[in-house]
Parts: C-alpha cells; sequence; structure tokens
C-alpha cells in the first residue's frame, strides 16, 4: 500500500478537534490511517451519533461491525466498528470493550441501517446482545446450532445437525393474514435451492395477489466457517479460502487480503508484481459483471446473452490458468507479490483478449441495452434512492448506480490505481437498469486499464526479496547457507506478522471489499474479519421488495449480485 | 426393420440391457449447485465444453423432472435437511454425482457448519475430485455414470437386486 493511500484515509487536526469530548477514553492513529477511538459502552450511541452527524466529521457510511475475543482480559470482547466519511475520505475505528458476562451494547441500527446484520453476526459468532437491534437472531449458523462460533474456546470441528423438524420460519409466515378486500394473503417461500436465487439464498414472501407485502431473508446456507478456518492456518494458507469467498473473481480477495497482511509486515509488492495484480484483477472484474449480467438476463428469459458472456469467462479462464494453473480458484496471490511470474506469452495473450473481448459486450449490448422487453421490465424496477442505498451500506456498482461516485480505486488507490486513467461510471436512477449499465460501461473501464497496465509493465521480481515473507531463490538455497536457513524457517514456522491491527480494503467487483486482520505475532492470524460487499446489499432487499411483483424480485436479486461465498462466508 | 429388398434384419437384445442404453444416453441433470463448483458446471453446460454432446444437456431444476443429481459445492448444516429432501423427491431411477472435494468430502472445511460429504446424507455413484474439478473431470464423471449404467453398477441396480433377492427368499 502506498503512502499516499494512508494520508487520504487520516483525519486532519481541524477535524480531530471536533471529536466529542465524552467516553471516549483514548484516540490513537492506526498505521492504516484509522482513526482509532476506545470509546466507553454507555457513551457510544452519542459518540456514534456526534461521528456522523458533527459537520465535518460525516461518517455516512457504515463498513462493518464485528466481535473479537480475548479469553484472557477482564473484558473479554471487543465489539469494533468501522466507518468513514465518502466526503472526506478520513475512517475510524471504533472500539467498545465489553465483559463476558454483561456483553450487552446499545443496538447502532437507529444511526445506520447497516448495522442490521452486522449485528446480527456478532450475536451469532460471539454471543454480544444489541439492545434495541429490531430483530436479534441467528443469521449464518442454523437454529440447531448450539454455543458462538468464533469464540476462541469454540472447537473449530464442533458440529451440529439440523433436522427438519427444526427449520426456520419467521413468526409473521405462520399467521393467517386477510388483506384489504377480506381475501387471504398467501405465505410463499423461495430456495434454498431455486433456480432463480443463484445459489443458496431463502427469501420467504408474504403475497397478496402477485405483491409481496412482506418479506424476509435467511442466509447462511453456504457459512464455511472461513473466519474460523484462518485463526486454524497459516498467514499464506489462508489465500486459497479468500478465493473461495467472492467465486466468480477470486483474484480480487485474494490480492485485497495480500494487500492489508502486507501492510501489518510493513513491506510492499514489486512494481511488477503490482501491475500484473491489477491487470488480472481487471479481468476478474469483467468475469464477475460477466456472470453477473448473464446470469440476471437468463432469469428475465434472455438466454443468449448468457452464452455471450461465458465465452468472455471462458477466454479469460484460459489467461489465468497459463498464469496460475488454476481456471476458477486461482491462489496466484502472494503475500509479497505473486506465486511466480506470468508465462512468456503474457503480454500477447492479454492484448488478444483485449481484442477480442468487446465484441461480446458489444453483442450483448445491441441485443439488449435498448430492447423494449428489457427495458420494461427493468426500468423503475428495484430502485433505491442515493440516501438509502448508503445507509444500508451499499458499495460498489450498486450504489454507483443510484448515483455515488464511490470507488475505493479512485477514493483511495492501491496497486498504483491512480496512474491509471479510467472513468467511474454512475447512473443516478438507482433502478435494476441503472444496475446494468453501469457495469456494462464498467467492463470497458477495465478493458481501459489493463492497456494501459499492459503497455507500461515493468520487468523485474515479482516477489519481495524479504526473506522474513518470501522464500529465497532455489539456486541461492543450494548454495548459501543463510538462505537455506532462511527456507527452513519459512517452511517451518512460516510468516510471523508483527502483533498490530489493521483494515484493508480494495474494490471488489461487487464493491468495498474490507479485511480486518489482528495479529498477535504468531504464525497463525489471531483473527480475520471479511467486510464482504454483498452482505450490506442483501440486506436491503427484503425491505426492497415491499410492494413488488415477484418476477421483479427476481430481476431486482440478479441486479444486486449476490455471491453465497462471499455473503455466508 | 424390412430391408429394400423385402427381408427383415433383426436385433435381440434384452428388455433389460435396451433400457439401460436409453437411459444411459438421455440423463436429465438436476444441479444441486451451491458453490464455486457450481460456476465450473455452468462452463460444462456451455457453449465451449457443451454437454449436450453426451445427451446430458436438458437441465432440469424441478426433481420430479430429473435423473442425475449433480451436487456441485459445499453443502452445509443448514443445506442439509433440503438436499435430502430434494433427493427424496426424485423419481427412481436416479443417480448422484459429487462433484468436487467439497460435496466428496467436506474439502479443505474441516469446520464446525460443514457436511464432511454428502454421503452422509444421500447414496453417491461417482465422486469427482477436483477444487473445483476441472469441466472436462466432470465430463469423466458422467461418462462414467453411463458406463456404470449400461454395466447395471449403479446404487439403483444394487438397491434393485437386493430387493429382489429379498422378495425371492421371502417368496
Ligand atoms: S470443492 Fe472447491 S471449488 Fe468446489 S465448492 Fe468446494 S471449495 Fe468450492
Amino acid at each position: 500500500m502506498t503512502a499516499s493511500r494512508t494520508e487520504t484515509m487520516t483525519l486532519p487536526q481541524s477535524q480531530a478537534d471536533l471529536l466529542p469530548k465524552e467516553g471516549i477514553t483514548s484516540v490513537e492513529l492506526g498505521e492504516d490511517g484509522h482513526t482509532v477511538l476506545t470509546v466507553e459502552r454507555e457513551h457510544l450511541v452519542d459518540v456514534l451519533r456526534s461521528l456522523k452527524e458533527t459537520p465535518g466529521l460525516d461518517c455516512d457510511f457504515l463498513a462493518d461491525i464485528c466481535g473479537v475475543d480475548y479469553p484472557q482480559r477482564d473484558t473479554r470482547f471487543d465489539v469494533v466498528y468501522h466507518l468513514g466519511s465518502l466526503e472526506h475520505g478520513h475512517r475510524f475505528r471504533v472500539k467498545v470493550p465489553v465483559a463476558e458476562d454483561d456483553a450487552t451494547l446499545p443496538s447502532a441500527y437507529g444511526i445506520w441501517k447497516a448495522a442490521d446484520w452486522f449485528e446480527r453476526e456478532a450475536y451469532d459468532m460471539f454471543g454480544i446482545r444489541f439492545d434495541g437491534h429490531p430483530d436479534l437472531k441467528r443469521i449464518l449458523t442454523h437454529e440447531a446450532f448450539h454455543g458462538h462460533a468464533l469464540r476462541k474456546d469454540y472447537v473449530p470441528s464442533q458440529r451440529w445437525l439440523l433436522t427438519e423438524e427444526n427449520l426456520m420460519t419467521p413468526k409473521w409466515a405462520t399467521e393467517k393474514r386477510a388483506n384489504d378486500d377480506h381475501m387471504d394473503t398467501q405465505v410463499l417461500n423461495l430456495g434454498p435451492s431455486h433456480p432463480a436465487t443463484h445459489g443458496t439464498l431463502r427469501t420467504i414472501a408474504r403475497l397478496d395477489g402477485e405483491y409481496i407485502t412482506e418479506a424476509e431473508c435467511e442466509i447462511g446456507y453456504l457459512h464455511r466457517c472461513f473466519e474460523k478456518m484462518c485463526e486454524t492456518h497459516g498467514w499464506q494458507q489462508v489465500i486459497p479460502y479468500t478465493d473461495r469467498l467472492n467465486y466468480c473473481s477470486s483474484m480480487i480477495n485474494g490480492v485485497g487480503y495480500a494487500l492489508t497482511v502486507e501492510n501489518l509486515i510493513g513491506i510492499e509488492a514489486p512494481p511488477r508484481a503490482q501491475a500484473i495484480r491489477v491487470i488480472l484483477s481487471e479481468f476478474s472484474r469483467i468475469m464477475d459483471h460477466a456472470v453477473c449480467l448473464g446470469a440476471n438476463l437468463v432469469d428475465l428469459g434472455a438466454l443468449t446473452n448468457f452464452w455471450y458472456f461465458f465465452q468472455i469467462r471462458e477466454e479469460i479462464y484460459g489467461l489465468l490458468e497459463s498464469c496460475a494453473g488454476g481456471r476458477l480458484t486461482v491462489s496466484y496471490a502472494r503475500i509479497g507479490g505473486l506465486e511466480h511470474d506470468v508465462p512468456l506469452d503474457f503480454e500477447e495473450h492479454v492484448r488478444s483478449l483485449l481484442a477480442s473481448i468487446p465484441k461480446f459486450i458489444n453483442d450483448v449490448d445491441k441485443l439488449v441495452t435498448t430492447n423494449k422487453i428489457f427495458r420494461d421490465r427493468t426500468e423503475n424496477v428495484g430502485t433505491i434512492s442515493a440516501e438509502d442505498a448508503l445507509a444500508w451500506g451499499w458499495t460498489g456498482p450498486c450504489l454507483r448506480a443510484s448515483g455515488i461516485p464511490y470507488d475505493v480505486r479512485k477514493a483511495h488507490p492501491y496497486l498504483g490505481y491512480d496512474q491509471y486513467d479510467f472513468d467511474v461510471p454512475i447512473a443516478t436512477t438507482g433502478d435494476t437498469y441503472a444496475r446494468y449499465l453501469v457495469r456494462m460501461e464498467e467492463m470497458r473501464q477495465s478493458l481501459h486499464i489493463i492497456e494501459q497496465a499492459i503497455d507500461t509493465l515493468p520487468p523485474g521480481p515479482v516477489i519481495t526479496d524479504d526473506h522474513h515473507v518470501a522464500l529465497p531463490p532455489k539456486e541461492k538455497v543450494y548454495t548459501e547457507m543463510e538462505s537455506l536457513i532462511w527456507h527452513f524457517k519459512l517452511i517451518f514456522d512460516g510468516i510471523k506478522v508483527p502483533p498490530g491491527e489493521a483494515y484493508g480494503f480494495t474494490e471488489g467487483a461487487n464493491g468495498e471489499l474490507g479485511y480486518y486482520i489482528v495479529s498477535d505475532g504468531t504464525g497463525r492470524p489471531y483473527r480475520i474479519k471479511v467486510r464482504p460487499p454483498c452482505f450490506a446489499i442483501y440486506q436491503a432487499f427484503p425491505h426492497m421488495l415491499e410492494g413488488t411483483l415477484i418476477p421483479d424480485a427476481i430481476a431486482i436479486l440478479g441486479s444486486l449480485n449476490i455471491i453465497a461465498g462471499e455473503l455466508d462466508r | 426393420m424390412r430391408q429394400p429388398d423385402g427381408s427383415s434384419t433383426f436385433l435381440t437384445t434384452r428388455v433389460e440391457t435396451m433400457l439401460r442404453w436409453v437411459r444411459k444416453n438421455s440423463l436429465w441433470p438436476l444441479p444441486f449447485g451451491t458453490a464455486c463448483c457450481a460456476i465450473e458446471f455452468m462452463s460444462v453446460v456451455s457453449s465451449h465444453y457443451d454437454l449436450a454432446r453426451f445427451g446430458a444437456e436438458v437441465v432440469r431444476f424441478s426433481p420430479r423432472q430429473a435423473d442425475l443429481m449433480i451436487v456441485a459445492g459445499t453443502i452445509t448444516d443448514k443445506m442439509a435437511p433440503a438436499l435430502k429432501r430434494i433427493y427424496d423427491q426424485m423419481a427412481e431411477p436416479k443417480y448422484v454425482i459429487s462433484m468436487g472435494a467439497c460435496a466428496c468430502t467436506g474439502g479443505f472445511y474441516r469446520a464446525y457448519h460443514v457436511v464432511q460429504g454428502i454421503d452422509e446424507l444421500i447414496p453417491v455413484d461417482v465422486y469427482v475430485p477436483g477444487c473445483p474439478p476441472t469441466p472436462e473431470a466432470l465430463m469423466h464423471g458422467i461418462l462414467k455414470l453411463q458406463e456404470m449404467i449400461q454395466n447395471g453398477e449403479t446404487h439403483h441396480d444394487r438397491l434393485k437386486n437386493r430387493n429382489d433377492d429379498a422378495a425371492a427368499i421371502a417368496g
């Protein structure tokens, strides 16, 4: 991460004076550029509110809420809030210590709606309660689950079996209700295995005729315990797990993770590695948008476009396979750089893709963009205003479709994104059609970035020469004693990351992908919390459904690009 | 079959063999896709790999209309009852391919919320290794299943034989 990036996030002194005086026990500057506040629980709501409402601070964006468990402390848990201001760019980390026997906090739902599911997750994983939360219950694990899985004393492999009798049905869904004309309403269950829900999402909706009057989403059907798995593996071993978060664009996840750990260690990947990361991340973004739009169109009955878009993926798979060996789950990024250099024909291959991909995009463009049926199905469907989108914690193409031009690559550049010339496309209507338009244009912008990156691809190594982090070259291991020792130490002990914490965020295909990482100096991460962009987006979905038709619900869902691997982790 | 010269040719076979031949060449898969492997499954049915070449491209999402369940992806404890229910809803003869390390064994998720292999829940005919398996590997799995159907080696056949034996002993 470049120094400039940290600077864009740090709070200027003039604004630091605006911080509330009461309730804050310490103010520090984190190495990741965040202003770290420790706050007493009694004053939490006041502090959060003044962070949001004081002019000059304007923290309108709540990125994440999570717990961290320190069993040896008196106040066993830290509840950690990450928030920031899109306008000023500064970022805060607010920490609230609470004791195990009294782990209750006031809910932040009244300040940012985004707190809704994040608080439920902290409750599910740590047993921390939030007073005033509208519906505090488990979210990722199932009804028959006992205990709180991310507490340090929970055994990682301890399973609990769920049987059909215990399946969740919301209370409201079991009640009989009549509509205004005294006709019965119906409750419809969609998923978790349903062709239009793209994997493992479940929605329960009350219908009045064809209109949805009430809805609830149940998630966690793909909760694969990513965060717990990270705590039981070494730092490098986490990378294959990150691939499987948003598996439609796995490269981006690995890069985001590597950047955050590099920040904690205080190293940087060599320029060549950075440029290759940019190229492959942008290709992954194109792939991700392609499968999102393709699937969205299939749900609307336009199957042909799916084949066009899937061909883009096949072509890019070819490139990824030649670099990393894997098509889908690439595991190519490493802490400190990349696994190995790209093949000799890389440049040629990239250029041939740059030439072939626009054709597929244009084909779909011609078939769909002005198509009357498509526009009728998507315009004014699933509209969300800029304020609402931000309040729910939306980021990425979905937020930009509502008119807010927030893109991490522009606002807090990393990997040298500030050296590339590209636009951040936005739309203003915030409907399903706008989200389609934004994604289409983003694919073209990504191609433009790749074009520049390949023109300026520097030569040199692709992994750092810091032997605390990267293995020395094989020839040296065989000829030099010191290198042999480094090799031995790294293989046996793994990377050691100095104690500390950082929140690193990058622009994932679907929005701000954040990693909050705590290290205690051992060979394994102490805590890794992922801020999945679609988690925040999807929590608004049941609210968007009220008053829409069932077929519209399918159109809206497809346009949000919910990837279960990332949603449930 | 009448030949141009007026004579007839015959093909003699057993009904059983004929049925197997028909079944193996018209598999209708139900993709139970939950995770990353499902994306590779999409590749297999898309134009580049084109599963239609092996007569198994009629993807049906309704268990009533399908006879081959391809479990592609991690199955969690929360998902398990749904998987079991959908399998039970399929009509016999039915076959199961377990695609990917997760479906086969839980993969690298030895964790508190992940089923350690779908054979905890339902019988499996073919296991396809890989994380995710390449499209070629899945196609190999399907060809393997076709071979097993032809030779009467699937779980369905075993079950049937056992029932027949039981009936013979009882009767
Ligand atoms: S086997 Fe690998 S690719 Fe397949 S679902 Fe499991 S983690 Fe994903």
